[in-house]
């Protein structure tokens, strides 16, 4: 399992692109932490998930 | 008649301890973006005696700015990096004050802000934060990020809060409440995220200072 903001979920193998199309993020406008080290979007479609990884997902909404 | 340096170093609530009114006005901190958060903010940090700060935007004050931003009539027209300064200056003219007018990216950004151990993310556009707090955390290891994130309408204003996202990263706002149909910025829940901000920026002045914490200060 993946824990994902603090949520275990069956996402081991995924790509971290895969992962954030099915759960309904906008690539453009989010930060990706996997392991503490921050997921540059040019590798989102690369890189995979693993059992036993902690991931964080910030999303930006408009205005400020 | 103008404050002298003295007089306003005094003025600043004698109530607080002297070692964390000296970190205060040594504190480097900037405001990526001058509009309903970083105008604002960044007239709180002055006020509180932020003693470094870098402002930064692209863009000129508009009349569509007055219902929420920190500018006044006489300013329209005028690039923020001019005018959020001249209202600081009347705040606190010994502050040291620099200024970048111009977009931010992904190719400029770690050069501008490296040098800030503290910058504050209040831009508008989801991408602009977005593309901001990738670059900055990637390239800028010492820096600390406070971010404005979902202040739109005149919701429940205790929705808005303050939250420690990643070890580098504090977000402030609701998380949700975008722009768009129907829905705009206004003053008050603005004004509620860009204080959070501004009181995270000087919470984290006051956790580096070693004299006030050993002072009993709240904990962080």
């Amino acid at each position: 399992m993946v824990t994902i903001n603090g949520e275990p979920v069956a996402a081991a193998g995924e790509s971290v692109a895969h992962y954030l199309e099915r759960a309904g993020y906008r690539k453009e406008y989010i930060v990706v932490e996997r392991n503490l080290d921050i997921v540059p979007k040019a590798n989102y479609e690369t890189e995979l998930l693993q059992d036993g990884d902690t991931v964080e997902i910030v999303q930006f909404v408009g205005g400020g | 008649m103008v404050p002298t340096k003295e007089e306003l170093d005094r003025a600043f609530d004698a109530r607080f301890p002297q070692a964390f009114r000296q970190a205060v006005s040594a504190a480097r901190v900037a405001v990526a973006g001058l509009g309903g958060l970083g105008s604002n903010l960044a007239v709180m940090l002055a006020r509180s005696g932020v003693g470094h700060l870098l402002l930064v935007d692209f863009d000129r004050v508009d009349i569509t700015n007055l219902n929420r931003q920190a500018y006044r009539i006489p300013h329209l027209g005028q690039y923020k990096t001019e005018a959020l300064p001249s209202i600081l200056r009347e705040i606190n003219p010994y502050l040291d004050i620099q200024t970048w007018q111009g977009r931010v990216t992904e190719d400029n950004a770690a050069a501008l802000f490296g040098e800030y151990p503290i910058v504050c993310e209040a831009f508008d556009q989801p991408e602009a934060k977005s593309m901001l707090v990738n670059t900055l955390l990637r390239e800028c290891p010492n820096t600390v990020i406070v971010s404005g994130n979902g202040m739109a309408g005149y919701g429940d204003a205790n929705q808005i809060r303050t939250r420690q996202v990643l070890s580098r990263l504090y977000v402030c706002g609701d998380g949700t409440s975008d722009v768009g149909e129907g829905m705009g910025l206004m003053a008050p829940r603005v004004a509620v995220c860009a204080g959070m901000q501004a009181n995270q920026v000087i919470r984290l002045i006051a956790s580096q200072c070693a004299m006030c914490n050993s002072l009993g200060g709240a904990d962080f």
